[in-house]
């Protein structure tokens, strides 16, 4: 969804950014868990990084605000796994496999966490970037109900290419299972004043990396 | 739902948390345990593989490779030259920096720019080359303020610039990440780079803090 909580930037009322000294890494051996359940289930390609976001989006907002950090990676994993029907509600009740099941193709196993660094979302391009470094465009006033990465605060606003990231998987038609539908992406630069008129502070610059159908000439 | 009940859980440290795991299981955590079992069972996680992960990200992966980039940025004009250009194939010639993969990306601070990373939708976040974002990264009131007054969140972590320094905020919206390629102190002339890097706290390379001077006490972050 995109017009939910998780779509924060420029939101008022949550309070001051508090840091906590020497924090580790884990706090819980839980968070750990759920952490790494995520990551050694990302590579059986049963859902895509985007549809985990989009599982988390789909919480209620009061859940997703409720939640801690690694509670939301929980509840999204949860609700993939029903979702995608590795496991029962009832399996989870019990803590137990009760259905059997087909083995997944593969498995993550110890000496595959050898090497962790993330895969490439460039894929081949359906045709020429339309927007070059200096084009100043113009981002769209799109309000969709499934997943995109248009921030709201970005929405309607001018702003300036500064950089062509080159064409990746795009998040709004992947996350939704319409495929990778790769797309250029890019750097668009906007002024504070631009985006928040004049509570802006001054000499500000905001960007975001906008997919071209995002974007539109100005 | 009661994941209201275990926020405490996340926010307690040291011994009270010591404590707390060993004296109940909370529901968060009977949650998990569940989850990991029945995923094991049947044949999606190999709980030793788990193991291995985590193990990693306490151990291998984390700021500690952001430093020795750093470092080397500072030292080397080639290797800077190389990882503004392209971070990713930069930081793997390193040979004792674990392997990233696509679209890492450097942004140098300068007194005219000084950059600063959010991820607003989400938590992106340079893992491979930063570790495990701390809290706050992930923290709503972050997330939120980042975009809309950068300059008060800047002065929350004790950083106060200069107005005609301009502040760039990149908000991490797809999968290009992040790294802020500090300005190098003053007083470092002809460091090493083991000496260089230890001026380098994790939050410089965030954009919410600045590389410490010779002789400043080293932070936790």
């Amino acid at each position: 969804m995109s017009n939910t909580i998780h779509d924060m930037g420029g939101m008022h009322g949550f309070g001051p950014v508090e840091e906590e000294p020497n924090e580790p890494v884990f706090h819980t051996s839980w968070e750990s868990r759920v952490y790494a359940m995520n990551r050694a289930m990302g590579p059986l390609r049963l859902w895509t990084i985007d549809e985990g976001r989009a599982a988390q989006e789909a919480l209620h907002p009061a859940v997703y605000a409720g939640a801690s950090y690694y509670q939301r990676w929980l509840l999204g994993l949860e609700a993939r796994a029903l979702q995608h029907g590795l496991v029962t509600k009832e399996e989870l009740a019990e803590g137990k496999a009760l259905v059997a099941n087909d083995r997944p193709n593969r498995i993550f196993k110890p000496e595959d966490a050898a090497n962790l660094t993330r895969g490439s979302f460039d894929r081949d391009p359906q045709g020429e970037a339309i927007f070059k470094p200096g084009d100043q465009v113009q981002t769209l006033n799109i309000n969709p109900a499934g997943h995109t990465r248009l921030p709201r605060y970005a929405r309607d606003k001018p702003g300036e290419v500064e950089a062509v990231r080159g064409c990746h998987v795009f998040p709004d038609s992947v996350a939704n299972g319409k495929g990778d539908d790769p797309q250029w992406l890019y750097t668009v630069v906007f002024d504070g004043q631009v985006l928040w008129g004049p509570d802006a502070e001054p000499g500000t610059k905001i960007s975001i990396e906008a997919f071209e159908p995002y974007l539109e000439a100005l | 739902m009661t994941i209201e009940d275990d926020r405490g859980q996340d926010h307690s440290h040291g011994r009270s948390h010591e404590h707390g795991e060993m004296s109940e299981l909370s529901d968060t955590q009977l949650r998990v345990r569940s989850l990991e079992t029945v995923l094991a069972e049947k044949g999606y996680v190999d709980s030793a593989a788990l193991d291995v992960i985590v193990e990693a990200y306490e151990t291998r992966i984390g700021p500690q490779n952001g430093q020795r980039v750093i470092a080397r940025a500072w030292a080397d004009p080639d290797f800077r030259a190389a990882l503004l250009d392209d971070a990713s194939a930069a930081v793997n010639t390193m040979g004792n920096v674990s392997d990233v993969g696509s679209h890492l990306i450097a942004v140098e601070n300068t007194p005219e720019q000084h950059n600063m990373i959010v991820c607003t939708l989400c938590s992106c976040y340079p893992w491979e080359v930063l570790g495990l974002p701390p809290t706050w990264y992930k923290s709503v009131p972050y997330r939120s303020r980042a975009v809309l007054e950068p300059r008060a969140v800047l002065s929350k972590f004790g950083v106060t610039l200069p107005e005609e320094t301009e502040i760039r905020v990149w908000d991490s919206t797809a999968e290009t990440r992040y790294i802020v390629l500090p300005i190098r102190p003053e007083g470092t002339d002809g460091w090493s780079e083991e000496q260089l890097a230890s001026l380098v706290i994790r939050n410089s390379m965030i954009g919410t803090g600045l590389a410490q001077r010779p002789g400043e006490a080293k932070g936790d972050s």
